[in-house]
């Protein structure tokens, strides 16, 4: 592997006395896809929102793309825009149209001028196959179709990785596959993805290595293949015998 | 034989309805002819009995009327608004016959033997209302101690700062995204330079007036429509302030708030027309009209900053998050995301804050500025003209219900114009 992307090394964070991450220690590379899975209250998600610093870790450090996560804002923003994520919620901005959404980032963050950001968004609109919806408000589109525009709108900054919290986890059945499938065609044009889900189908399919996080430990991490066939913990066990 | 009368699952329930309409009819136009033509029905009856008569007959129409389903769409709508029961029956006719009786008076006293002609206090001779007096004493009224000659200056200005104000609804789509800045930073200032040039004069061969002479309704709007521009700008910077990471600012926000919100509106104004000066280096001057709207516009703020707040905190985290992870800072978040959303939210309060500072304003009569309420207790008490005092408070709360009504129709369009599904 060549010199990873995000290294986190011995990260450590409390809610109050709560202890939500324990050492956590992780390397991945460019273009690596990885599943992160685990019960709820495992610390998945508060991991990813590290990585991007929604939450902020008290002891250890985190350097994505050989920027260090500190107080630092000018840093923090800088990791931010490098860093695309997407939400159980989608967390659109329910007052912009769908093509607003995409660009208002770029516009303002990036300073791309208004024209391209627009036709940037077209594409990454096309890509997940909601072009037509352009000009229609979040409020008015179905579950799968807010949260290809989540994809969307995060593909506009032009991230180098994607985070995935739970991105499937608020829609219905029937939605499931359309933003999966937006997914994937990400993976394979080579982004690299920290996802964290409880679609065991999808990390077969797409990832590298799958992560399986308790008590705000990492328990598991293995190759995808090794981690269905043989899982080495009983936890691991356990877990996947209750979910597949 | 009783129970097939009350049994309105009667095929022809027909007739109970035009029964009952009739008596119901009958006890209101009983109470009409009595209380508008003096015309008593009910004379061959003793005096007791002629007063719940029409209570009596009206009770049992509606009784009659009163029908699970009868298919006709009026007597539908009285039966499920107005006559659930017997009891809300009863109130109901009993605030009816309220309204009946208390019209003739009022109608009267406001309009049929009213005044209005004449210039003088003798020319009023009916037993209503003397509206000569507001007639007479209009132009105060409007313009206050303002030299009649130059009420046109005070018109222009109106008309050239509602001109400007309209000025953003013309502007190309282009210039849009500069119409805030427009109107909270580049609007005040042309409107205070338009009032202060033609109003204050001093200046373009214009007479100088000093703000002692103005009044009347025109100080009401000068007083409001200051106070409210930059009141606004302030209760937001403040409703920041009070949700920021950084503790100084933040309790800066809330010492600033606690402390407005809990001294009335009347000693904050006394402090500024009399202790205020006493701070100030003995050269320095500042006109009483200019030190009044800093003092409202101060007090209102914090009102205002609780509304807005409100807002903000109502917007759901992942909005924050949503922002913050496409890379916006704290003032790109806040403009883009999180104030238009929560901005929208909080028209209703901010409204309600918007009404209560109108309707403060006749408060700076105790610093001895006279807007329309000053200028009316003024006109009261003049030897030529005791004694109409309620002809002149009519009018000012008939002027400030309109101004304060169009303000809510206005905030309720703002309300629809941008809503938005969430």
């Amino acid at each position: 592997m060549s010199e990873p992307i995000i290294k986190i090394e011995n990260v450590n964070k409390w809610f109050g006395d709560f202890q939500v991450l324990k050492d956590i220690n992780l390397d991945v590379g460019a273009k690596q896809k990885i599943v992160v899975c685990g019960p709820s209250g495992s610390g998945k998600s508060t991991l990813i929102r590290c990585i991007n610093r929604l939450e902020e870790h008290q002891k250890g450090s985190i350097i994505v793309d050989g920027t260090e996560l500190s107080e630092n804002t000018k840093n923090i923003e800088q990791v931010r825009a490098e860093v695309g994520m997407v939400f159980q919620q989608f967390n659109l901005f329910p007052h912009l149209s769908i093509l607003d959404n995409c660009t208002l980032a770029p516009i303002w963050v990036k300073k791309m001028p208004k024209k391209e950001a627009e036709e940037l968004a077209m594409k990454q609109l096309t890509q997940v196959q909601i072009s037509d919806q352009a000009n229609k408000f979040p409020g008015q589109l179905s579950g799968g179709q807010q949260q290809r525009c989540a994809i969307a709108r995060a593909l506009c900054m032009q991230p180098k990785i994607m985070l995935f919290d739970e991105p499937t986890s608020a829609l219905d059945p029937e939605m499931i596959k359309e933003v999966l499938d937006a997914m994937v065609n990400l993976a394979k044009g080579g982004m690299t993805m920290i996802v964290v889900t409880h679609e065991m189908g999808f990390a077969k399919e797409v990832a590298d290595e799958v992560i399986f996080m308790d008590e705000g430990m990492i328990v598991e991490k293995s190759e995808t293949k090794e981690f269905f066939a043989n899982p080495k913990s009983d936890r691991t066990k356990l877990f996947l015998s209750q979910i597949l | 034989m009783i129970n097939t009368l009350i049994d309105k699952k009667n095929s022809n329930y027909y007739y109970y309805l035009l029964a009952g309409i009739f008596l119901f009819s009958i006890s209101i136009l009983d109470v009409v002819l009595y209380s508008f033509f003096k015309i008593n029905l009910t004379i061959f009856l003793p005096d007791i009995l002629g007063l719940f008569l029409p209570l009596i007959i009206g009770f049992a129409g509606l009784h009659l009327i009163r029908i699970e389903y009868s298919g006709i769409k009026t007597i539908d709508l009285i039966n499920k608004n107005i006559n659930t029961n017997n009891f809300n029956a009863f109130l109901t006719l009993l605030i009816i016959f309220a309204i009946v009786k208390a019209a003739p008076p009022s109608l009267s006293w406001m309009i049929f033997d009213a005044n209005i002609s004449g210039d003088s206090k003798e020319a009023c001779t009916g037993t209503g209302a003397c509206w000569t007096y507001v007639k007479v004493w209009f132009r105060r009224f409007m313009y206050g101690m303002y030299p009649n000659d130059l009420h046109w200056r005070i018109n222009t200005a109106f008309i050239l700062v509602i001109g400007l104000g309209f000025f953003g609804f013309f502007l190309k789509d282009s210039l849009k995204k500069y119409l805030a800045l427009y109107y909270v930073i580049i609007y005040p200032i042309i409107a205070f330079l338009v009032i202060y040039y033609l109003i204050s004069g001093g200046a373009f061969g214009l007479v100088w007036v000093e703000t002692g002479a103005w009044g009347g309704l025109s100080l009401t709007f000068i007083v409001s429509f200051f106070c409210l521009i930059f009141c606004f700008p302030l209760g937001m910077i403040l409703a920041l302030g009070r949700r920021s990471n950084l503790p100084m600012i933040r309790y800066i926000s809330v010492g600033y708030i606690e402390f407005w919100r809990g001294v009335p509106l009347i000693t904050v104004l006394f402090m500024s027309s009399v202790m205020f000066p006493m701070f100030l280096p003995e050269d320095f001057f500042m006109d009483k009209l200019v030190r009044v709207i800093i003092a409202i516009t101060l007090f209102e703020g914090a009102y205002c900053a609780e509304a807005i707040r409100g807002g903000l905190q109502s917007l759901p985290r992942g909005q924050y998050d949503a922002a913050k992870s496409l890379g916006m800072g704290y003032w790109k978040m806040h403009i883009f995301v999180i104030l238009p959303q929560a901005l929208k939210l909080v028209i209703p309060g901010i409204c309600n804050t918007f009404l209560a500072l109108v309707k403060d304003t006749p408060l700076i009569f105790v610093v001895g500025l006279a807007e329309i309420a000053g200028m009316l207790a003024l006109a009261k008490t003049n030897p030529k003209w005791l004694g109409f005092a309620m002809e002149g408070y009519i009018f000012a709360a008939i002027i400030f219900w309109i101004i304060c009504y169009a303000m809510s129709k206005y905030s309720y369009n703002l309300e629809n114009k941008y809503k938005t599904e969430r």
